[in-house]
């Protein structure tokens, strides 16, 4: 946890929270509740099967692929079902888009929401409190700490996921990508360009 | 907490790891398998963390919050005992489980998202573009409308159906679906004249959170 905040500040072996952790799941187990392999195929699931590579598949589909990017915008959970090899997203995604009129952004003010199927675990910045409290209010200058800055007219839409609904954002594909194939494609497609914190790649600049 | 100010800037970790411990994974997973195993929903594992102590809500990082609602919640539900949590051992009968014991097997079911729209039970009262006002409300029970939006108007954007409604099911009070809409509020309604126009907020609000405006 080095150069990381926590609010842990005990840097021993085996800090007060984690034997907490470790306090609950071994009596979770004595009980018969669950057992501890589950659970480590749990994680092991999460780390290896859910990521950004996942929602970076259906962003480059729809940037070559005008019927899939209707049904996309139209149905989300629909069109991403079409598609075998992505994870199950459940009932409620919804593909929002970006033009070079409106921009969009999401955020979980609430808790910390997050389309998990698609991007994979959300990073600690948007389940953080300057994130969930300054997004809604001032969206222009949390895209100023990510470097971002957008035209004085463009519009920007802040989507608060609220509910069981998650939201995808579909940003514009990169100028100069012209041939590009679909995988390509997605290889310019960033986590935060599809949260709308973020521009996709461009090609040939630096990463 | 929408809206509050003081919070500072947002900074992104380069090269952030998916957990920076191996606790964060453990609570994870005992709150994923938990819950796929019948002891509580989605809607009273949030309810339990939004229920700590602000001090301590505030000074937790997410999966400590993960942690603390889920002790509280096993206890107060009758799974663990505070004895148990402390002595790291069980001392008591187990409560029955609704889908009994969480095993391997049961990973396949935890890693597909579940749905939660149900049939309507009656007509929707707002149509698409119509006006609406958030409900200035303050159940001490969990809800899902976000308290910088209440009182103010703003216009149906999408109807989503009707889906399981939070603040009962939190509670164990049943699914009792509603209508959810998503609301779209000027930024200068929201936060006053001063603020930029080109700003646009949605949220995804139950029926039962607005009134027509």
């Amino acid at each position: 946890m080095t150069g990381h905040e926590h609010d842990d500040h005990d840097h021993s072996e085996l800090s007060e929270t984690e034997l907490r952790v470790r306090a609950l799941e071994t009596v979770l187990t004595e009980k018969g509740y669950v057992d501890s392999a589950a659970l480590d195929a749990i994680v092991q699931a999460y780390e290896t099967r859910i990521g950004p590579h996942n929602g970076a598949r259906v962003v480059a589909k729809a940037w070559v692929d005008p019927a899939f990017k209707r049904a996309l915008l139209e149905d989300a959970s629909k069109a991403v079902g079409t598609l075998g090899h992505v994870s199950r997203v459940g009932d409620h995604l919804v593909a929002v888009e970006n033009t070079s009129a409106r921009h969009n952004m999401v955020v979980c003010t609430l808790c910390s929401c997050y389309p998990w199927e698609m991007l994979g675990l959300p990073p600690v910045w948007y389940k953080s409190a300057p994130y969930r409290s300054r997004a809604v209010k001032d969206p222009r200058g949390v895209l100023s700490d990510f470097g971002v800055t957008l035209p004085k007219e463009t519009e920007i839409r802040v989507w608060d996921s609220t509910a069981e609904t998650r939201f995808l954002v579909l940003p514009m594909r990169p100028m100069g990508t012209e041939g590009f194939s679909e995988e390509q494609l997605a290889e310019l497609v960033t986590r935060d360009s599809m949260i709308g914190t973020g521009f996709p790649k461009t090609p040939g600049a630096p990463s | 907490m929408g809206g509050m100010d003081g919070f500072g800037k947002v900074e992104a970790e380069p090269n952030e790891p998916m957990f920076h411990t191996e606790w964060e994974s453990r609570v994870l997973a005992m709150v994923r398998a938990m819950g796929a195993a019948g002891a509580f929903n989605i809607d009273a594992s949030r309810f339990y963390r939004e229920a700590l102590p602000p001090e301590v809500y505030l000074a937790s990082s997410y999966y400590k919050k993960w942690l603390l609602g889920l002790e509280d919640l096993l206890i107060e539900k009758g799974f663990v005992g505070a004895d148990e949590v402390a002595q790291a051992h069980a001392l008591k009968t187990a409560k029955p489980l609704e889908h009994g014991k969480f095993t391997v097997d049961d990973v396949e079911r935890v890693m597909t998202r579940g749905g939660f729209g149900r049939d309507a039970q009656g007509p929707a009262k707002f149509k698409v573009g119509a006006r609406v006002r958030a409900r200035n409300m303050h159940p001490v029970t969990h809800t899902r409308l976000p308290r910088y939006t209440h009182g103010h108007v703003g216009v149906i954007e999408r109807i989503h159906g009707c889906h399981v409604f939070p603040d009962s099911a939190a509670t164990g009070a049943g699914e009792n679906p509603q209508w959810l809409y998503t609301v779209v509020f000027d930024g200068r309604e929201l936060w006053g004249p001063d603020t930029d126009p080109t700003i646009k907020v949605s949220i995804d609000a139950f029926e039962p959170y607005l009134e027509p405006a």
